[in-house]
């Protein structure tokens, strides 16, 4: 099963387009340059060098992205603040993708008046805005927690995911396979695991890679607004915030944690496209059976 | 017949649609003895894979079995066991095998993967046991080479080799009665054939009965002891194969027998019957048939016919058993029109 995955990666990563491998790429760049911050950076998180010297120094040899105003290096900053802005993202989509699917799968598979009901409990949730929603938190609860942060985020974020497998799951229930299955006394807790999650897999995959860019922004704007992480945590939405000011002239404490928010942005959703595409089953030869519902909204 | 293994009664399966109540299974009744293989014959939508489903109670919304009905499976009702017994038959004591093998596999598990998995579900069967039951299994079902094929895709696989398998997974529990819908209509004629003969060599093997869904008339004559034509959602004739053969007593029977292409026989043209089947919103009053029938009169619309013994073993539908004189019909000259 597992020497199969690796196989059904590689496969699927010899499809990649170029610029879709361009975005793995990035990705992992930045995932390392931040998993090896410690060794990578050349000060020390949060040291203030030299407030009167060394503040609102532009690029140099010794400082590449610069020192913000209070003489922090701002290439150390980034990196550390890669691995906030980054494990906050992908934490908060591990939670949103685990919660969707299960509901969504459950709803989809039972049918009737169950999914009708989680259904409509997803709808409400979903006439609340998120940001309204976290705003409404995280205003009233500071400094908010890295763990509680990427709950919150996580847990107002599923309803999407919920709906693409509970859309797939519907369909599933309806194909032979899993009626065969049902015929061969197969319950209904086994079938969701065996015919309904391995078969939802893949569109999941997607929705959290491009729900990672969101995150990301999302993160970036809550810090923007002083309600993300807090000091002494940096993340590129903080640095963000706090150079944002002095953008005339000290542009590089503004520029370079924008251009890491946008790049992973980016990175992320051209990587999510791309695999919409590798992973659509129906350009898989011999899988036709995974084609996509016809009555996706219901 | 000796105690039968199966004895559906008056079966009623109906699906309550937008447009209204469509009775897909409205009034069937049939038995199968222990060891005996009985065809099911008719055109589509004549009810024969809903009835299928019925029986392992697999119908779901808006379908419903109607209440009244009865399904006697080795001297129990099906329809009054709860969801849990009811699992414990399917796969095991009953199992089916189902007309499009590709659809019928999940693409993403190995061939063997899912053989194994209904021995995990019944014996409990370990994941070492449960493989190796399969390998043997797929074995038992002439695949070549079933150590290696256990591990390949459903999409690897042709389609013939894809219907073993699904036979596998049907016969690994030996259940007492295999329901195969429409097993071979999916395949090349050759190969029909092949699955056609392991399905009969697997019967004699085990034991078991089975219950062939078609409507292909050649499949039952090689296959069958005996045959039930459907028709608009119930049992038009019943009659052991021979016997229908050379004595069709139903005009639908007669139907389908004409609309068949025979070897040794000149015809410009196959026959066939006049019309479609009525949609099962809207069956006809009295004999479902009658307006496709050459022979229909008044009594046909006035009166639904009750099952007429014809001979032993042998029964049908159809008013012309006690008024036999009415054969040709007064629309004997324009009715049974030879229309390609």
């Amino acid at each position: 099963m597992s020497a199969d995955g690796v196989d059904r990666a590689r496969r699927a990563w010899a499809r990649l387009s170029p610029g879709a491998r361009a975005a793995a790429g990035v990705i992992a760049v930045f995932a390392l340059a931040s998993l090896l911050a410690p060794w990578l950076a050349p000060y020390r998180v949060g040291q203030q060098i030299d407030i009167v010297h060394l503040a609102s120094l532009p690029p140099s040899w010794a400082h590449p992205f610069g020192t913000d105003r209070y003489s922090r290096d701002v290439f150390t900053r980034i990196l550390y603040g890669g691995r906030v802005s980054l494990s906050i993202a992908t934490l908060a989509v591990v939670v949103s993708a685990t919660v969707g699917t299960l509901y969504g799968a459950v709803a989809g598979y039972a049918g009737g008046a169950v999914d009708t009901v989680m259904m409509r409990v997803i709808d409400a949730l979903l006439s609340v805005p998120r940001v309204l929603m976290l705003i409404a938190v995280l205003a009233l609860w500071s400094p908010v927690p890295v763990a509680a942060l990427v709950l919150l985020i996580g847990l107002t974020g599923w309803f999407d995911i919920a709906r693409l497998v509970r859309a797939q799951a519907l369909a599933l229930r309806e194909r032979e396979f899993v009626v065969a299955a049902r015929a061969l006394g197969a319950g209904p807790a086994r079938i969701v695991r065996r015919h309904v999650l391995p078969n939802v897999l893949g569109p999941v995959i997607v929705a959290g890679a491009l729900a990672v860019g969101n995150v990301i922004v999302l993160e970036a704007g809550l810090s923007f607004l002083g309600i993300g992480v807090h000091e002494p945590l940096a993340s590129w939405g903080m640095m963000f915030q706090d150079a944002t000011d002095q953008f005339v002239s000290a542009w590089w404490a503004v520029i370079f944690p924008g251009a890491a928010i946008v790049a992973t942005v980016l990175a992320f959703n051209t990587l999510g496209d791309a695999l919409r595409d590798v992973l659509d089953p129906r350009q898989l030869p011999g899988h036709a059976a995974l084609e996509p519902p016809e009555t996706a909204h219901g | 017949m000796a105690e039968p293994l199966l004895a559906i009664e008056d079966l009623r399966t109906y699906f309550y649609t937008a447009a209204g109540v469509a009775r897909a299974v409205d009034g069937l009744s049939l038995a199968v003895a222990p060891g005996e293989t009985v065809g099911v014959v008719g055109e589509s939508g004549c009810g024969k894979s809903v009835s299928a489903l019925s029986i392992l109670r697999l119908v779901s919304p808006p379908g419903r079995i109607e209440p009244g009905s009865r399904i006697l499976f080795e001297g129990r009702d099906l329809l009054a066991l709860d969801e849990r017994a009811m699992r414990a038959i399917r796969g095991r004591r009953i199992a089916m095998v189902f007309q499009e093998p590709m659809t019928a596999l999940n693409p993403v598990f190995t061939v063997g993967d899912q053989v194994a998995e209904v021995a995990r579900i019944h014996a409990r069967a370990s994941r070492a046991v449960a493989w190796k039951q399969a390998v043997a299994m797929l074995d038992r079902v002439g695949i070549p080479a079933p150590d290696e094929r256990a591990r390949e895709y459903p999409h690897q696989l042709s389609g013939g080799m894809r219907q073993r398998v699904m036979i596998a997974m049907a016969l690994m529990m030996k259940p007492a009665l295999l329901i195969a819908d429409e097993p071979t209509t999916a395949l090349d004629v050759t190969i029909q054939a092949q699955i056609l003969e392991l399905l009969a060599e697997l019967q004699r093997e085990y034991g078991m009965s089975v219950l062939l869904i078609t409507h292909d008339l050649g499949v039952v004559a090689e296959t069958a002891s005996r045959v039930v034509v459907m028709y608009g959602g119930e049992a038009v004739e019943q009659a052991p194969v021979a016997a229908l053969f050379a004595a069709p007593h139903h005009p639908y029977t007669r139907g389908l027998l004409a609309a068949m292409p025979r070897l040794g026989l000149l015809r410009e043209r196959l026959q066939t019957i006049p019309g479609t089947v009525p949609a099962p919103t809207a069956w006809p009053d009295g004999c479902r048939f009658r307006d496709r029938c050459s022979s229909a009169w008044e009594r046909c619309a006035a009166e639904h016919p009750p099952v007429y013994p014809i001979a032993p073993g042998h029964e049908s539908r159809c008013h012309l058993a006690h008024e036999p004189a009415r054969r040709d019909g007064p629309a004997a000259a324009g009715g049974r029109a030879v229309r390609a």
